[in-house]
């Protein structure tokens, strides 16, 4: 049962970050990006082929992943952030799969189907079993904190008040001098970085990464965390990451109950219950769970609000 | 503020700009100078092209030919946020308010340097931050109560009327400080006493500030008010030039515009 909690929070740490991510690019900055899943498998290979073929420690591996990960948003960015949000969309989504598909075919670099075994962990040394699962859990909510401190900050600021604009009106924004393209290439770039460093903390977590690990489920989970939480409420992305993990993983204790069901018909019902949830809240509480917050001003309104109107 | 100097250059050169929208030639080879202290009034029939002309001006369009210089720099193609920098701002027709922003925070936006827009600035620099968002959240609300808004500065844009969004799209443009600011029917849905106060404020900006402005205007009575010069557009091209008294006293626009307007 410990270890199934221990277990549970790191997987939901790791969700966490994905879902801060995708939240700075979508919440905040109306950028569609159905490639989560892309990312988070480069920056996983990345993490993972450094350190056991060119044996990086652990840290080494997490910064590949993290200029990797920087890389290839970049250049996803620069080849369709002018265009439309829809062409956005549909070439992170075209990027997602070719990245498994290059990872499941390319044997020689990432063991192909058969998976890439991982020994390198994020710990100081070899301890028993589940104080390793602890310091794994240490690590991975460490990652959590530090990108929510960091989304909390630039939410917060008038950098984050640029992203919303540009998210209700880009042409706002930019006939008042802000270079919008710009704005969006730093949000895109920042949340592919974070989503690949959640990739290199899952790879060392797991220990053996195969393509069929990012497969598209992964990236409805974490556009279902986003969705369920609060666009644009980063409080909300963590908790909505922890409701859909929670039912997603916690379904497991369930199957004694469910003896009539097999596990395949139990991995679907996952998805109904999660499904049912995400409907639920975008029928009666589209805004999500945390609706994005009020921001109030750095100084206080010396007059009264109207009376009227 | 910026007064302008006797050998300013002008604030906008429009020189032959040309616009097609598939095949229909939208604005026909149009050319103007505003001078630095000017108030242009633009008129002219519905579809005459007058917005359209703003928006090759503020970079929203590129033109199919002719040329655009902004303060004597060469801003023909530039991106709006490039333009914008240039000094030169507008209002859209229909307004743009940014919806789940909160009224003070679309003026805000239009802040020309806070170090809290930058990421660095976001990240490391916190004094910087904290200081240019307070001195431009003290501007915004000055800015607010030029445009009577101030007592719906924590309500969200959405839930102002269609008037007050207008007004909004005034407060941010001002905010922006400007050289040459465009308003596209800025007083088009604005509750009729606060039409003469707008006209009070741009008269006010243009004598105390020496901002320039080119107004789009359907009321005839305001541009008569405020305009020192007048272009009036018909199916894209100019039709006249002149004072409000010369241009309204030439038989073809009579007969296009102010025969049906008056
Ligand atoms: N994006 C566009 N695509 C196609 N046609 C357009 C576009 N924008 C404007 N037009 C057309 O160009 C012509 C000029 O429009 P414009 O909005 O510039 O006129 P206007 O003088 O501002 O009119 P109004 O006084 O009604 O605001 C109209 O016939 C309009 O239908
Ligand atoms: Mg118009």
């Amino acid at each position: 049962m410990d270890a199934y909690l221990v277990a549970i929070l790191t997987i939901a740490g790791i969700y966490i970050i994905l879902a801060l991510a995708l939240n700075l690019q979508f919440g905040l900055t109306g950028l569609v990006n159905f490639g989560v899943v892309g990312f988070f498998c480069l920056g996983a290979y990345a993490s993972g082929i450094a350190t056991e073929s060119f044996h990086a420690p652990f840290v080494g591996g997490l910064c590949v992943a993290m200029v990797t990960g920087a890389v290839a948003g970049g250049l996803l960015a620069l080849l369709s952030l002018r265009l439309s949000g829809d062409f956005l969309a549909i070439v992170t989504l075209g990027f997602a799969e070719t990245i498994r598909l290059i990872f499941n075919n390319e044997d020689w670099l990432t063991g192909g189907p058969k998976g890439l075994l991982i020994m390198t962990r994020p710990v100081l040394a070899d301890y028993s079993r589940s104080a390793n699962a602890w310091m794994v859990l240490a690590v991975v909510l460490t990652g959590a904190v530090l990108t929510l401190a960091l989304m909390l900050r630039l939410a917060g600021t008038p950098y984050g008040r640029v992203l919303r604009a540009i998210r209700e009106d880009e042409l706002v924004p930019a006939t008042l001098g802000k270079n919008v393209f710009v704005y969006r290439l730093q949000s895109f770039v920042i949340g592919s970085v974070l989503m690949a460093a959640a990739g290199s903390l899952y790879a060392h977590y797991v220990q053996t990464i195969t393509p069929d690990n990012f497969t598209t489920p992964v990236a409805i989970l974490v556009w279902m965390s986003v969705i369920v939480g609060g666009p644009g409420n980063m409080l909300g992305s963590v908790i909505g990451a922890l409701v859909v993990v929670t039912i997603y993983e916690g379904s497991r204790f369930l199957t004694p109950w469910l003896g009539f069901l097999d596990a395949e018909q139990v991995s679907a019902l996952r998805f109904i219950v999660i499904g049912t949830v995400l409907i639920l809240v975008i029928r009666f509480r589209p805004e999500g769970l945390l609706p994005e917050p009020k921001h109030t001003p750095v100084v206080p309104a010396t007059r009264r609000p109207a009376l009227k109107g | 503020m910026t007064e302008p100097r006797a050998d300013a250059p002008p604030r906008i050169e429009a020189n032959g700009l040309t616009k097609r929208f598939s095949g229909v030639t939208v604005v026909d080879n149009v050319s103007f100078l505003v001078e630095p202290g000017q108030i242009l009034g633009l008129i002219g029939p519905n579809g005459a092209g007058k917005t359209t002309l703003f928006n090759l001006m503020s970079g929203v369009l590129k033109p199919d030919a002719g040329r655009l210089v902004v303060n004597g720099v060469e801003a023909s193609g530039l991106p709006p946020h490039r333009l914008a920098r240039l000094g030169l701002v507008r209002t859209f027709q229909l307004a743009r308010e940014l919806d789940k922003l909160t009224v003070l925070e679309n003026v805000l936006l239009a802040a020309r340097t806070n170090a809290g827009e930058s990421l660095t600035g976001a990240l490391f620099r916190p004094a910087a931050v904290r200081l240019d968002e307070r001195a431009a959240t003290e501007r915004a609300r000055e800015m607010l109560a030029l445009v009577s808004l101030s007592d719906h500065e924590s309500k969200p844009a959405a839930n102002l009327s269609g008037g007050q969004k207008k007004l909004l799209e005034m407060a941010r443009c001002l905010m922006a400080e400007a050289d040459t600011i465009l308003l596209d029917e800025i007083a088009a849905g604005v509750a009729p006493h606060l039409v003469d106060e707008i006209a009070l404020l741009i008269q006010r900006l243009n004598r105390e500030h020496g901002k320039t402005f080119v107004v789009i205007e359907h009321n005839i009575g305001f541009i008569r008010a405020l305009a020192s010069r007048v272009v009036v557009m018909a199916a894209g091209r100019v039709l006249a030039e002149g004072s409000f008294a010369h241009v309204s006293a030439n038989p073809a626009v009579v007969e296009s515009y102010l025969g049906q307007a008056a």
